[in-house]
Parts: structure tokens; C-alpha cells; sequence
């Protein structure tokens, strides 16, 4: 049984916890002209790694706030605790995430554009591109976000 | 003792005059198999039985062979016995860790009618015919008959019986702690570890599974630590860990299983071993431990040798025979054969020697030499170099012996061979750590090709191992190891530990501790002929099981495991795993760590369910939830029925009426004067914030932002996959403020799905959520009366229609109670769901009580809200569907929005799968004959005479008689239900009786809804 480090209430027992299953996975709008295929990857696939995972995690039992970990399923040893919407900090989480194949799907693409589309008349010249880009993605994306 | 008046047998011939740490000025009596013995305080039971020469104690799971004690404690594969009588029987229990009190009560199992005689031994004359994977070969096909065999099979070869028809009477507890060290097991290194560790003032859990603390050691007699013999040594480290007030040290408890992030599971047996059972204590407590640090000293088990008729009683390992000597007094054979290949079991020839029996050591070893091995030739004992047992026989005990000259490896005899009688042998192949606790939590194991054993290496849990179970089985090495880990743990927990570890002086026996590599003794004949060589004596595994199991291409130890039942029993293959890694090795031509380890689970030893369960059994297991006007439906013999957690009247039978007479008068009312409905349990979510009206547009189907303040609308919400989820009502209270209403059992869902998509996906949106369920009681007051009873109980509103209208809120007060008013109907009728402030609930319910007596206000509950409902056909989320219902299946399109650009299910119900024909469609059903109601959950055929399996159409989904159409009505949903209005469907009973009925639409009373204005 895991201790997981709740961001609002400190480390507790897996207990209170419910899982909430892969993060990352963007939600295709309904207007996006996505195929039933595309749309059925997002609905019914989740990725089931041997190795580092990052899974959204709600505080069920506490303070029912969701956040994201990135978790090896192989020791249960838990990396990162980060909020919802934001990408992962360290190294081995961040590369996951890149890696994942779900960065090309068309429902991402999609959440992608609708992302810089919002994101656009606020947007001033970059001075740090990676932190901005970073900070792009925080726009909304089912599962936590990007 | 019973009615059994047994003659005592008080004779304990097997007990020495003195040693060991029984006490003998308190006899005490017990009763095995009926008959009465003697044994003292401090006994096990197989201990006590040893000294009454009695070594058989149970028949074998597949041959039923004649079994014995094998080992001294929870290695014991053999000795399994039933304890105790009526409901407090347990089954299956180690003879060697029961401990004996008075009025002990054992029977051994797996035998009929008695253990001497058994008619299951016959088993064992065909023993051709149960080879490995026995089950599978021969019971296999026809897959329908499996059923049946496995009946006879669990029936004729289950170990042990539970009690019959009983509710454990006995009192369980759990315990939630958190440590800093964790120390399992309480051996030489486990003490030395808690000591090392407690002196930092770490919060320390000792817990050893047995009696008292010390483990082997309390059996070395030729072992002085500091000055002083190892019990001595042993007391004074336990008074020192008594001394320390953060010391907790935990005797008669397992540590049975090792959880992610070093969640441990500990079983404390409190009363087991007491006559009397004090009433205050619970007989066992399960410790659930989060522990900082563990240190796993759990010891070793010591291997048996596989010969030909190494599993009859009397043959022990060698360990084992020198723990019943030197810790119980007892000497288990008086004529002993030791068998080894190593020094160690020279130790146990020593101490069978000083205690009296004729000893003859075989040692597997051609050459071996060292201070033990000269020690015991000093002391007169025959040690036969480069031999082994070739074969044990007897009848019910071992008698007699063939000891062979053998090769290197024992494959082979290569010289004489002799016969001897006996009464003991006591065997040893060598020692396996205790990796079990380490394996559990997934730690990796290595391969030791000096100690012929897997020992731990890494591990992913903040943990460390000390002493035998990590492979050093030398004592010196072992309290070195267990005080560093001690240290370690400490220190790693965050405390400041003494670095500088005081090794105790030590005089002990010196020894190799590099056995010979031997793992199947030949007996002469060729391999897999002859009598049977025992691998695990608890599953009835032989070595030639293990072999045919790998020509017939069963390679993978994991399969092996499977295909020969090797190492599943309940003791996990503690003494037999590696001996069947060895030989399956050796069949594949391979080495032991190539063929690998199968992984050990929890639990260490077998853990009762009543521990596990403790007080969460009963009216403890799950919360009750009641209304504030429960009082009410008590007082006036309301039946109850449970929707989720909550307690729910069901129906109010008056004197003599029946249900179905109870509902009738119910549903009648309802329509006829008024009925009045406890509704508190709807589900009820307070909406609030500037975004509230576009959130529900986005999580309900149709439209809400421009639903006027005071106005209530019905709302659908799917899951993402388009399927129906929850509906209910949801009432604009204000701008930015709504009240939601869910089902009953779906509103925690509700609430918990709601903040999903509002933390996850539209963070943007300022909306906030509260559960109010509890906060208000609701009465539903429902039928042509409504209005007249809510006007005679004082209600400050105008209640016409126009002021008033269908599907609006108005706050009012009633007879003086601050109210909300929800003019909403799932009845049809004129309807009003009076929200009042929780506490008030019960004070609204008598006051319409009183004000519609003159009007007829009858009291209803859920089972006439179903057949309200049903009579309307309104859906019940749950009942009508089912998780693969979309609204287009309920003939619900019009509240699904076509102008949205989105919601939850939008996308999914435009995938091409959602237009299919065959999809299952909600329709009414009338029965032909109108007073037969057809149960439900029954399936729907077009033709009931066609041929088994028959083409199924779908399931009735709600069924009820309906007094006000006069006829039994129904719900169902049905392959394209829809395109078959006025078609016959049947559906064929189990009594094969067949009812007729026809597709209708669903809404079988008032259709056109005249009846909502009263
Ligand atoms: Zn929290």
C-alpha cells in the first residue's frame, strides 16, 4: 500500500486515495473532426507500462483534489508529485512524457491548437521559450492537461 | 475432556529426566484423536505428542500417506491438525506451533475413518495413475463437467475441515501503528538488530512467531554468548529491550506480509495459547505497521534430503530433532540415523547422543573434515563417510533403513549397502533463508554457490536483512550482521545510532557451512522407478513428478509450479522449493539460478480471515444511513429496504394486508386522494459560482443557460462514452447558484465525477460544489389532495397554477416551517417535494401527516414510487439501464441538444455503433394475460418453441401490477424495440411456462399528462 504525498495534505495512505488512471490524455472536442478510430483511442486505450508512469490520483478521502504522479509500477517508488495541467519536473518524467505515443494523436494535435489559439493575444515575445512552451500546455487537456 | 473417558496416559516415555525450557511441575492434559495425554507447560503439541512416542499425526493430501512431524515450527509441512470443537474448530494448524494448555483439544485430519486405518491410502496403491498434473489430464474435458469433478475432487483431497454451519464466535482486533524499525523475527540477529536500533530511542517493533524470543538459539546447548549459555544470553537481551519505553516487543506474532512503501501486516495470536480466555482480550489482533525501516531476520528453514521414504513419520529434520531434544526435553527416537551433507547435522548427532539414543551419522561426503566432525567421533558415534540413505521403511513409522556407499551427488550407489533398524532419522540437505518477507516485496534474489541457497540482494523498500535469512548462518556473522542492521535502520530512520557494535564473545561449535550438492538420493533402481522420494510432502510432490513435469515440456518454474501443484500447499514450499529448483535443473540441464525462483506471496503462514476482518463484520461491516423521518416509518410499521447505504421505507403494511395488498392501497392513493413520500435520500449538490449555468451545460445533455431563476429542468448526464449516467432535477436558485438533485445510490458518484471534470479538464471554470444531501429532509406529497393538504397545514404562497407552475421552486412557509417548494412530479400527479432544513424533517412529516388526514394522505414508499413511475414510464437510472443505454435508446432525443457545441457524450453518440439496429431499445410490455407479471430480469424471445440456445431480444428491466391501469405492466429493452410496437414477445420460464406479452409503448396511464395540475 503506497504513501502518497497529497500536495494539499501531506503524505497519506493509499486509502484515501482513488486513482484516476494515465494522465496526460487530451480530450478531442466534440466539433474537432476527429474519426471514430482516433476518438475510440482516447475513450477506451490506457497505457499499462512496466516502468515509470504518469497517473492522475485524486485525494478521495481527504481533500478530494486531483493531481498527478509519475509512478514505477515496477518498485511503486513515486518520482513526482505535480499539479494538474503542468508537465512534470524531473528528467525521467518529462521524457516519459514526451515519449508517450499519444503526442501524436490527433485528439492532442487538436487540444494543441485550441490551446495556442487561446493562449495567442495574451502571448508576449518569448524570453525563456522552453518555460513558455511549457506554460502553453498548461491549457486545459482532459486528464490533467498536457 | 469431554464425555470421552479416556484412560490418561501419563507415561510422557520419550521425556528426558531434565533439560529444556518446559516446566515439568505443571503437567498439563490434552486430547488427540480421543485419546488423553500428558505434556507440560511449554510444549507445543508436537512436542508433547513427541514424548508420548507418538509420531503419526496425519494422512497426505493426494496419497494419503502416513505423515509425521517434519520440522520445530511454521516450516512444518506435515503435521496439520484440526484444534478445538464445534464452532471454535480451526483447521489446519502446525502441531509445532500450537502451544499446549490444558484441555487442548487436536484431531488429525485427512483421514477415514481413523488415521491408522484409511481407506483414501488406497490412493497410494495407484499411485501410477496420479502423476503430475493429475487433475488436469483427467478432469479436464468435458469443460462442463469440471463442476462436478471439482466437488469430488476438493471433497477427497481438501486439507482439513472448517467449522460446519458456525459464525466464528471468537473477538478479533486491528491495530494501526507507525514505527521507525520494524524487526521481524527474534533470533540472534533480530535481538541484536532491536537492541542496536532501540538504543538510538527509535520507535522499534520486535515480533517473533513463536512463544518466546531467541529462535534457534534456543535449542543450542553447546553455545555460551558472553560467559554465559545462549538462554541465559537470550533473557538479558530481552529484559534490556524491555527496559526501553519505545521498544515494542510483540512475541506469538507473524509478520505475514510486506506491502508497497513498507506496509507490513503483522498477526498476533493473544489468547491462542491460554486455557482460560480472558473476556477482555481479543483471541488475535492484526497489526497493520508502516515502518520507516525493517530489519528482516526471519532465519532459515533447513532442507530435507529426497530418498526413497524420506515423508514417513519418524523421519525429522535434523534441525528439528535437535530443537525437540534440547528446547522440549524430548527424544524422539531412541535408535536415530542422522543423514547430511553438512556439519551442521552433526550438531543434532551430538545432542541425540548426550540424550541417550544409538546414533549412526551417514554423511553424504566422501572426505569431510573439521572439529564437529571429530567431535563426534570423540563421543562414539558411527559416522559412515560417502553414504546416504538409499531407502526408509516402515509401516506408520520409519523401522528400518538401506544405507548405501554412493557417489559424489548420490546418483549413483557404488559400493555396499547395509540395512539397519531405526526408529529417527533426522535428515539434512542444508539450509534456505527465510527470503520470503524480502521476496514478497518484490527484493531480487541471488544464487550462492558456496551455501547452496538463494540469498536476498536488492531491494526497492527501505529495508535490510541480518543473519540467516541473508545467508549467514554462522552465529558470530549473524549478531554482527543484526547489530549493524540495527544501526542502519536506525540511522537511516533519522536517528543517531552508536556506530560502534559490540560483538558478543562467543563459544560456539566451529563449521563449514558449504553442504554438498546432493538433491535426489538414488535408490538403486531407475530414475522415477522405485518407492517415492518426497519433494513437498504437504502437496504430495515427488522427485519424479518434477522430472516427468519437464519432459513433458513443463520448463518454466512457474509453470512447474502450476502443473505439479509443487510448492501451492499452505505452507509456500518453505522445505521444498529449492530441493525441486535443484532436480528441475538438473532434468533440464541447466543450473539452479537459471531456472530461477518462483516469487513468495502473503502470506508467511496461513493468517485468519476473522483477523483480517476483526470488527468489520456484522452491522460494523458497512454505515447504515437513516432519514429524520425514520422514527416515523418505525413507529408505523414501515418494512425497510436498502438502496445503497441508506434504509429506505418500503411499503407500510397495515394489519393482515400483504404486499402486494400494502402497495395496491398505496399506489391507489397516490392517484386517488394523496400519497406521501420520505424523498430525503435524492441525492442533492449544491452548484455555485459565475460559470455554475455553463458547467451544467457542459455536463448534462440539454441546454441551461437560460433557465430562469426559480425554474427546475430534468437533466441527463452521460459518461464520455455517451452512456446514461444519473439524471435528475436541478433548480436555478439564483444567477450563479443551482440545486442539483441525482439518484439516490449515484449522488457521491455525481459529486466525485462533477469535481473531476471540473479539477482535470475545465480548471478555467469558477464554479464550486457541495455536497447538500444531508442538510435538507424532503417529503414528497403527490396526487389530487396535494395542494388541499398543503393549504390545511398553513402555507403562506398562492398555490394556483399560474403563480405556481409545473416545474418551478417557490420558499414558503409551512405551518410555520421555512420551506423550499419544488413543484416537480415523478408521479404524474399534482406533486410538491417540500425541502426543510434536516432537523425539521421529522416535524414536516407529522404536520402533513395530521393536515391530510381529513383528505386522505396516505403514507407510501419506494416500491409504490416504482410502480408510480412505471405506470408514466419514467426511467430509473440503474433499473432501465445499465451502462451501455444512450438516450437515443430510451427514445430520449429531445433532451439531448442539438445546438451544443459540446458536452460530455456529444462526441460519442455520433460514433457509428450508436445507430445500429440491434441495439437494445426501451419499450412497454402489456401481458396477454393482464394479471401475470412477468419477473424481472426475464429474457425476451420472438419464438419460444425454437431450439435451445435460443435467440435472446433483451430483458425485462422493471415489472409491477399496476391497480390504477388495472393490469400488470412492464419495461424492458429489447433488440430494436422500437420498430416493434404491437409485436408479441415471449418469454419462457424455468418451470417451462411461457408468458406472452405486447410491445407497447412505455406510458400506461394518463398519456397525455393531464393529471400534473391536479
Ligand atoms: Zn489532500
Amino acid at each position: 500500500m503506497l504513501i502518497i504525498n497529497c500536495p494539499h495534505c501531506g503524505p497519506r495512505e493509499e486509502s484515501e486515495f482513488a486513482c484516476g488512471g494515465e494522465a496526460h490524455i487530451a480530450r478531442p472536442l466534440a466539433e474537432n473532426s476527429i474519426s471514430d478510430a482516433e476518438f475510440a483511442d482516447y475513450l477506451f486505450l490506457r497505457d499499462n507500462p512496466k516502468g515509470l508512469f504518469l497517473e492522475r490520483w485524486r485525494h478521495s478521502a481527504g481533500c478530494r483534489r486531483w493531481f498527478n504522479i509519475a509512478r514505477d509500477t515496477v518498485s511503486h517508488e513515486i518520482i513526482e508529485v505535480y499539479p494538474m495541467g503542468a508537465l512534470p519536473r524531473k528528467k525521467d518524467a518529462l521524457a516519459t512524457h514526451a515519449a508517450s505515443w499519444r503526442r501524436d494523436t490527433a485528439a492532442e494535435k487538436a487540444a494543441e491548437r485550441a490551446a495556442q489559439k487561446a493562449q495567442k493575444p495574451a502571448q508576449k515575445p518569448a524570453q525563456k521559450p522552453a518555460r513558455q512552451k511549457a506554460a502553453a500546455k498548461k491549457a486545459p487537456g482532459k486528464r490533467g492537461g498536457k | 475432556m469431554g464425555l470421552m473417558k479416556a484412560k490418561p496416559a501419563a507415561q510422557q516415555m520419550r521425556r528426558r529426566s531434565s533439560g529444556g525450557r518446559i516446566d515439568r511441575t505443571k503437567p498439563v492434559t490434552f486430547t488427540f484423536d480421543g485419546r488423553s495425554y500428558q505434556g507440560y507447560e511449554g510444549d507445543t503439541l508436537a512436542s508433547a505428542l513427541l514424548a508420548n512416542n507418538v509420531h503419526l499425526l496425519g494422512r497426505s493430501f493426494k496419497y494419503h500417506r502416513p505423515r509425521g512431524i517434519v520440522g520445530s515450527g511454521s516450516e512444518e509441512p506435515n503435521a496439520l491438525i484440526r484444534l478445538g470443537r464445534g464452532a471454535y474448530a480451526e483447521p489446519n494448524l502446525r502441531a509445532t506451533q500450537i502451544e499446549l494448555y490444558e484441555g487442548l483439544y487436536a484431531e488429525s485430519q485427512n483421514r477415514t475413518p481413523s488415521l491408522k486405518f484409511d481407506i483414501g491410502a488406497v490412493n497410494s496403491l495407484l499411485e501410477r495413475f496420479f502423476p503430475a498434473g493429475f487433475y488436469y489430464k483427467t478432469f479436464m474435458w468435458p469443460a462442463s463437467m469440471w463442476m462436478t469433478y471439482e466437488h469430488v475432487i476438493r471433497r477427497a483431497a481438501g486439507l482439513g475441515r472448517v467449522a460446519d454451519d458456525h459464525n466464528d464466535p471468537d473477538r478479533y482486533e486491528k491495530a494501526h501503528v507507525h514505527c521507525d524499525v520494524l524487526v521481524a523475527g527474534g533470533g540472534a540477529a533480530g535481538l541484536m538488530a532491536a537492541l542496536h536500533a532501540g538504543r538510538s530511542g527509535a520507535r522499534v517493533i520486535l515480533a517473533d512467531e513463536q512463544n518466546e524470543f531467541g529462535g534457534w538459539l534456543l535449542a543450542e546447548n553447546d553455545t555460551r554468548i558472553e560467559g554465559v549459555d545462549a538462554n541465559s544470553w537470550i533473557a538479558g537481551m530481552v529484559a534490556d529491550l524491555a527496559a526501553m519505553p519505545e521498544v515494542t516487543l510483540l512475541p506469538r506474532t507473524t509478520v505475514f506480509g510486506y506491502m508497497d512503501h513498507n506496509y507490513l501486516t503483522l498477526v498476533e495470536r493473544v489468547t491462542d495459547h491460554l486455557a482460560e480466555r480472558p473476556a477482555h482480550l481479543p483471541r488475535q489482533r492484526l497489526w497493520k505497521v508502516r515502518a520507516g525501516q525493517t530489519v528482516l531476520a526471519q532465519g532459515a528453514h533447513e532442507r530435507p534430503l529426497v530418498f526413497s521414504g524420506n515423508d514417513l513419520p519418524g523421519v525429522m529434520l535434523a534441525g528439528a530433532v535437535r530443537h525437540f531434544i534440547n528446547r522440549f526435553g524430548v527424544l524422539p527416537g531412541n535408535r536415530a540415523i542422522v543423514v547430511t551433507n553438512n556439519d551442521d547435522a552433526y550438531r543434532t548427532a551430538i545432542s541425540l547422543n548426550e540424550a541417550g539414543a544409538n546414533v549412526v551419522v551417514a554423511d553424504l561426503r566422501i572426505g569431510a573434515s573439521g572439529p564437529l566432525i571429530t567431535a563426534a567421533k570423540d563421543a562414539g558415534i558411527a559416522v559412515m563417510a560417502g553414504h546416504a540413505v538409499t531407502l526408509a521403511d516402515g509401516n506408520h513409522r520409519v523401522a528400518r533403513v538401506e544405507i548405501s556407499a554412493v557417489n559424489e551427488g548420490a546418483t549413483q550407489i557404488t559400493g555396499d549397502t547395509v540395512h539397519m533398524d531405526c526408529d529417527l532419522i533426522a535428515m539434512s540437505g542444508g539450509l534456505s533463508p527465510a527470503v520470503h518477507l524480502h521476496s514478497q516485496a518484490r527484493g531480487k534474489l541471488a544464487w550462492d554457490d558456496r551455501t547452496l541457497c538463494f540469498k536476498p540482494s536488492a531491494t526497492h523498500e527501505a529495508s535490510f536483512n541480518a543473519g540467516a535469512c541473508n545467508g549467514s548462518f554462522d552465529l558470530g556473522a549473524a549478531l554482527r550482521e543484526g547489530a549493524r542492521a540495527g544501526v542502519k535502520a536506525a540511522t537511516a530512520a533519522g536517528f543517531k545510532a552508536f556506530t560502534s557494535i559490540e560483538t558478543p564473545a562467543l563459544d560456539t561449535p566451529k563449521q563449514s557451512w558449504r553442504p554438498l550438492a546432493a538433491w535426489k538420493i538414488t535408490n538403486g533402481e531407475e530414475p522415477g522407478r522405485g518407492p517415492k522420494a518426497f519433494v513437498d510432502f504437504q502437496n504430495d510432490v515427488t522427485a519424479s513428478d518434477v522430472a516427468l513435469a519437464a519432459r513433458e515440456g513443463f520448463q518454466s518454474v512457474e509453470h512447474l509450479k502450476r502443473y505439479t501443484t509443487m510448492g501451492m500447499a499452505t505452507d509456500q514450499g518453505k522445505t521444498s522449493n529449492i530441493n525441486a529448483l535443484a532436480i528441475l535443473a538438473d532434468a533440464l540441464g541447466s543450473e539452479i539460478p537459471e531456472v530461477g525462483t518462483t516469487t513468495f506471496r502473503m502470506p508467511y503462514t496461513p493468517a485468519n480471515i476473522g483477523a483480517i476482518a476483526a470488527r468489520d463484520i456484522g452491522h460494523l461491516f458497512d454505515p447504515t444511513r437513516l432519514t429524520r423521518m425514520d422514527e416515523w416509518h418505525r413507529a408505523n410499521g414501515a418494512t425497510f429496504e436498502h438502496v445503497g447505504q441508506w434504509m429506505r421505507a418500503w411499503y407500510y403494511p397495515q394489519e393482515g394486508e400483504t404486499m402486494a395488498e400494502a402497495v395496491n392501497r398505496e399506489v391507489l392513493a397516490a392517484r386517488t386522494t394523496a400519497g406521501l413520500l420520505d424523498a430525503s435520500t435524492l441525492g442533492k449538490i449544491d452548484i455555485r459560482g459565475p460559470d455554475a449555468a455553463e458547467f451544467l451545460n457542459r455536463i448534462y445533455t440539454n441546454s441551461w443557460l437560460r433557465l430562469g431563476i426559480g425554474k427546475c429542468r430534468y437533466g441527463l448526464m452521460l459518461k464520455d462514452d455517451g452512456m446514461i449516467m444519473d439524471d435528475g432535477v436541478t433548480t436555478r436558485l439564483a444567477e450563479d447558484h443551482f440545486h442539483m438533485t441525482t439518484t439516490t445510490g449515484g449522488a457521491a458518484g455525481v459529486l466525485d465525477w462533477m469535481e473531476e471534470w471540473l479539477q482535470t479538464e475545465w480548471p478555467d471554470l469558477k464554479v464550486y460544489l457541495t455536497s447538500v444531501t444531508e442538510e435538507w429532509s424532503v417529503a414528497t406529497l403527490s396526487g389530487p389532495n396535494a395542494a388541499k393538504i398543503l393549504e390545511a397545514a398553513g402555507i403562506d404562497i398562492d398555490l394556483g397554477a399560474s403563480s405556481f407552475p409545473f416545474m418551478s421552486m417557490q420558499e414558503a412557509h409551512l405551518g410555520g416551517l421555512p420551506v423550499r417548494i419544488f413543484r416537480i412530479s415523478f408521479t404524474g400527479e399534482l406533486s410538491y417535494e417540500i425541502n426543510v432544513k434536516a432537523r425539521h424533517g421529522l416535524a414536516l412529516w407529522t404536520l402533513l401527516m395530521k393536515a391530510g388526514t381529513d383528505f386522505g394522505i396516505t403514507p407510501y414508499g419506494t416500491e409504490a414510487m416504482h410502480v408510480l413511475r412505471a405506470e408514466k414510464g419514467f426511467i430509473i437510472v440503474g433499473q432501465e439501464t445499465d451502462g451501455s443505454v444512450t438516450p437515443p435508446d430510451l427514445n430520449m432525443n429531445w433532451i439531448v441538444s442539438d445546438v451544443k457545441a459540446d458536452f460530455i457524450g456529444k462526441r460519442a453518440l455520433a460514433r457509428a455503433s450508436m445507430s445500429y439496429d440491434d441495439r437494445k431499445q426501451l419499450v412497454g410490455l402489456m401481458t396477454t394475460d393482464s394479471q401475470r407479471v412477468i419477473p424481472e430480469g426475464a429474457h425476451a424471445v420472438i419464438d419460444p418453441d425454437q431450439p435451445m440456445p435460443m435467440e435472446m431480444l433483451g430483458q425485462v428491466t422493471s415489472s409491477y401490477y399496476s391497480p390504477n391501469v388495472g393490469a400488470s405492466i412492464a419495461m424492458a429493452m429489447l433488440k430494436g424495440g422500437h420498430s416493434m410496437l404491437g409485436s408479441k414477445v415471449y418469454f419462457p420460464m424455468l418451470d417451462g411456462d411461457v408468458i406472452e406479452a405486447e410491445i407497447v409503448e412505455p406510458m400506461f396511464f394518463d398519456a397525455k399528462g393531464e393529471r400534473i395540475n391536479g
